[in-house]
């Protein structure tokens, strides 16, 4: 007969218990689960986003009723334990009493109430449950309303954000000197308090909070230092405690919690403990990772097999957009300690690495985080650092050197590299998948989903089969870049952002191109490459450059050019237009054209003249037209409502707004829009790379429209209400498409590779990663959303272009 | 009296760059390579009339913007399948000069 196990606590570590002590034997034990909470196991770390609204509750359900029925675990929820007894063996609610042989506890920990006046008043809250998620959802629906809370640490931050989300005014106070101060180090949090205060949110360090004020319900907080924040709510986000008031009272050994042993015992026989509320060596756990790593020992334990506890360096990741921050191991100032440190203030990045020994023991990144794991692994594994210790800070890619195996970018990658972006697949997740028998890549994708998504990773993926396999394993022939790699262009732009490649000769020397210097296809690729991966931080190299974006102008026939000022929207003035004119006039242009995407063309007009006519037109205030690029070119527009009596939007106000945002960004290949202002569609929308249709009810967005070799009708990638979400998603779109797809392919064909479906997921279903989406062109759009006319003009960039060398025509003339 | 005239310093010319030389008799391209060679060839493609200094250099080769056809620097014969060559120009480096043979600037003359 099965022996009585009772767990106290449905939390994420006794799920994980249960999940595995059923999967071991369904048998061993009959299983009685209490609940405080009305309710089972939820994924905790996801109620950030249930707050943001990112995501429901439905959502983030791990155990449903029906989990726990199926697996015949008794549920008694919505009921405290309130009595141990240790002597008879057994557990008491208010209205159960239940015997035990194994007794669990797992009653995780308790919000840390701050013992301030006020504190009790209604409209004070912790942030550690779905009630107190709805309770701040709740206030927050109040227009205009404050919320403050006390408490800048992981869990105050993600609240504040949540709430910011929400609409409210948020004040987060923090009693040390700067945020995070367990995880970050000063500079961090600076750059930390920075990017929240960008974000609205007000950031008070150093605010001891003296007493929450309020008759019944809050209204403000007074702290130390005089200042008065008004709060609707206040959100006591200022640590949690080890929840051991009933192992206390059952006599079981306690410090700050619950102690267990390498077993997950108590001082107690069948007594056993698992998750926030113990303590184990000293230290207390709050991270996911290592709470699951006890509930498996204690699985064991449980089914009499010997198992022992061992913590590993965990890192911390602060799950709010636009702030990318990552710490791991111990970064306190010692004496037997050094330090290497980065800064680049102009891109808000922040990295440190301390050192003891010559081993890594700790890292702190803000801004830029992408060599995190491979730090994270340097200080797991222990390693002596010394020989790369002068080029440690710039990670992997500076720290090893190429060798002549073509396999080799791959090894070189770290387990935990992800290589399926799409499924959070890594290269670790791969190799174990090989071991344990696959061997072809659709195994590979059925095992492991890696390439079943958008599929760009497909070559990484067999790279990896042909490493593990070796001459097993035969690579499908895939088109390359050029004749220059074996490498296929999905490879080099993977490649190029998982190993930080930063130039074209850092990529040409890590990737193992076979030529010097690359040549007229793989160059303009890669450089293109290089721009999309590093907004800010590239060089870009001109001579990889056609000669059009070199010199932005058109090369025409006869080695001339053509010029065309940008006309937002389509639309432009009686002082332009004379501009226009008296340019044409006074530098001898032969041909003026109004071209299709409703601008003039001034054409025929020799290379040394284009600064100068470039500056008559900044003159009047007109910018390049960029018609020369592959990137942003014309936003169509019909006059909409404005003028139309059909017109249901206004149509060419949303196009200027567009290419206002849009213009000057670099892509795959030219991309062209449109804005129509019904389904009359006046401005073509429908054979655009992106075009909205307005309607009464809102703005379809259409995509994949082709009208020049190809000849496409687009499809509807999604409808939106309003004009902030048409921009967003097309910009989102955008930046996927610059993202992800090969050099000269226009989106119709790279939609055709990945799948409309999988464009939706990415950028219409998924809010969350439509916004880093945008928020991604939006940061590299402050670097390109500048005239490279004026730079040419007025700056003398690239006066080497324009002017020859030496000219003897003068000279045997004379 | 010297047979090469001097046009300019290596360092005006951006590395796989190139810059003209006008002369009565049409434009010669100068290209610097990545390794810091020079090469003169006439800048006009024997296909359609391309500038040649407005292509894209790779290794000892320049491709012309207008077709795509590939030229070997050294020789200035069409490189793969295309057939055709440009005249190409006696030119040295001296001390970070870049001098220029002068019968290239009086070729008219020399091919009358």
């Amino acid at each position: 007969m099965s022996q009585k196990l009772v767990i106290i606590g449905a939390g994420m570590a006794s799920g994980r218990l249960i999940e595995c002590l059923i999967d071991a034997d369904p048998n061993a034990y009959d299983i009685t689960l209490f609940n405080a909470e009305p309710r089972g196991n939820y994924n905790r770390i996801m109620l950030s986003p249930v707050l943001s609204g990112e995501k429901t509750y439905e959502d983030i359900i791990t155990h449903s009723d029906d989990w726990y029925t199926e697996n015949n675990v008794t549920t008694i929820f919505g009921e405290a334990v309130t009595l141990i007894d240790k002597a008879a063996k057994i557990v008491s609610s208010k209205s159960h009493t239940i015997s035990y042989d194994k007794l669990v506890i797992a009653t995780g920990s308790a919000p840390f109430i701050i013992p301030v006046a006020g504190k009790d008043l209604d409209g004070v809250m912790a942030y550690r449950d779905l009630d107190d998620v709805n309770s701040m959802l709740s206030a927050s629906r109040k227009p205009n309303a404050n919320a403050v809370v006390i408490g800048g640490g992981l869990l105050g931050l993600e609240a504040a954000a949540g709430l910011k989300e929400q609409g409210m005014n948020v004040t987060v106070l923090h009693i040390a000197g700067h945020l995070m101060d367990r995880q970050l180090d000063p500079a961090a949090g600076y750059l930390l308090k920075k990017s929240l205060e960008e974000k609205g949110i007000t950031v008070h360090t150093e605010g001891f909070t003296k007493a929450i004020l309020g008759e019944e319900e809050v209204e403000a907080v007074l702290l130390e230092d005089g200042t008065v924040y008004p709060a609707d709510i206040v959100v006591m986000a200022a640590g949690i405690r080890p929840e051991t008031r009933l192992a206390n009272d059952a006599g079981l050994r306690v410090e700050r919690g619950i102690v267990v042993n390498d077993a997950m015992e108590t001082s107690e026989p069948d007594i056993y403990c698992v998750g926030e509320c113990l303590e184990h060596n000293d230290q207390l756990y709050g991270l996911v990772a290592p709470l699951y790593d006890q509930a498996k020992v204690l699985a064991k334990t449980l089914l009499g097999e010997p198992a022992a506890f061992t913590p590993v360096e965990i890192s911390t990741k602060l799950k709010v957009t636009g702030c990318d921050l990552f710490s791991a191991g111990d970064f306190l100032d010692g004496d037997d300690r050094e330090e290497i440190v980065f800064r680049d203030a102009v891109r808000g990045v922040y990295k440190r690495l301390i050192l003891q020994d010559n081993k890594i023991i700790g890292a702190v990144m803000y801004g830029d985080t992408a060599d995190g794991a491979w730090f994270l692994q340097k200080i797991k594994s222990g390693e002596d650092i010394s020989d790369i210790r002068d080029t440690l800070i710039f990670g992997p890619n500076f720290a090893s050197g190429a060798d002549a195996d073509p396999l080799a970018a791959v090894a070189a990658l770290p387990l935990d590299a992800e290589i399926c972006g799409c499924n959070g697949v890594s290269k670790g997740d791969i190799m174990a998948a090989i071991d344990a028998g696959s061997n072809t890549l659709d195994a590979i994708k059925a095992n492991t989903k890696a390439s079943a998504s958008c599929g760009t990773c497909s070559g990484l993926v067999g790279q990896v089969l042909q490493m593990s396999l070796g001459d097993e394993f035969v690579l499908l022939e895939r088109e390359t870049v050029c004749k220059c790699t074996d490498l296929s262009h999905d490879d080099v732009r993977k490649l190029i952002v998982a190993k930080g490649l930063k130039t074209i000769p850092a990529a040409m020397q890590e990737l193992q191109w076979n030529t010097s210097c690359g040549c007229a296809t793989c160059r303009p690729a890669l450089n293109y490459y290089m721009v999309c991966a590093w907004p800010g931080e590239y060089m870009d190299d001109g001579q990889s450059r056609f000669i059009n974006e070199r010199v932005h102008a058109n090369i025409q026939k006869d080695g001339t050019y053509s010029v065309v000022p940008r006309m937002w929207g389509g639309i432009t003035t009686p002082d332009e237009l004379r501009a226009i004119a008296d340019a044409a006039d006074k530098y001898n242009v032969p041909t003026v054209k109004v071209t299709g995407g409703q601008r003039i063309d001034l054409l025929g007009v020799e290379k040394e003249y284009l600064p100068a006519i470039w500056y008559d037109l900044n003159s009047a205030g007109m910018v390049s037209g960029q018609a020369y690029a592959k990137g942003l070119r014309t936003v169509k527009t019909c006059v909409g409502k404005t003028h139309c009596r059909f017109g249901t939007q206004d149509s060419t106000g949303l196009g200027i707004k567009i290419e206002k945002a849009m213009w000057g960004a670099w892509s795959p290949a030219k991309f062209k829009l449109a804005v129509s202002g019904c389904p009359r569609n006046c401005a073509e929308s429908t054979c655009k790379d992106l075009g909205i249709i307005c309607v009464d009810s809102g703005y379809q967005v259409l995509v994949g429209g082709a009208a020049g070799l190809d000849l496409l009708e687009t499809e509807l990638l999604a409808q939106v209400p309003t004009e902030e979400e048409a921009i967003e998603l097309t910009q989102a779109f955008y930046q996927l498409y610059r993202e992800g797809a090969q050099y000269l392919h226009r989106p119709y064909k790279w939609i055709a590779k990945v799948g409309l479906d999988w464009i939706k997921e990415q950028c219409v279903e998924d809010l969350e990663n439509r916004k880093a989406l945008s928020d991604r062109f939006e940061y590299s759009q402050q670097f390109y959303r500048v005239d490279p006319w004026a730079e040419r003009a007025s700056k003398g960039v690239d006066a080497h272009e324009y002017s020859p060398l030496a000219d003897f025509t003068k000279v045997a003339a004379e | 009296m010297s047979n090469y005239i001097d046009i300019g310093a290596i360092t005006d010319i951006p590395i796989r760059a190139a810059r003209l030389v006008k002369t009565m008799h049409g434009c010669i391209a100068v290209f610097r390579t990545a390794t810091d060679k020079v090469y003169a060839l006439d800048d006009k493609c024997p296909h359609k009339g391309g500038p040649l200094s407005n292509g894209i250099q790779h290794d000892e080769s320049i491709t012309c913007p207008l077709h795509n056809w590939v030229f070997d620097l050294n020789t200035g014969m069409a490189k793969g399948a295309d057939e055709g060559s440009v005249r190409t120009y006696d030119i040295k480096l001296d001390n970070g000069r870049i001098l220029i043979n002068r019968d290239a600037i009086a070729r008219a003359e020399a091919a009358e």
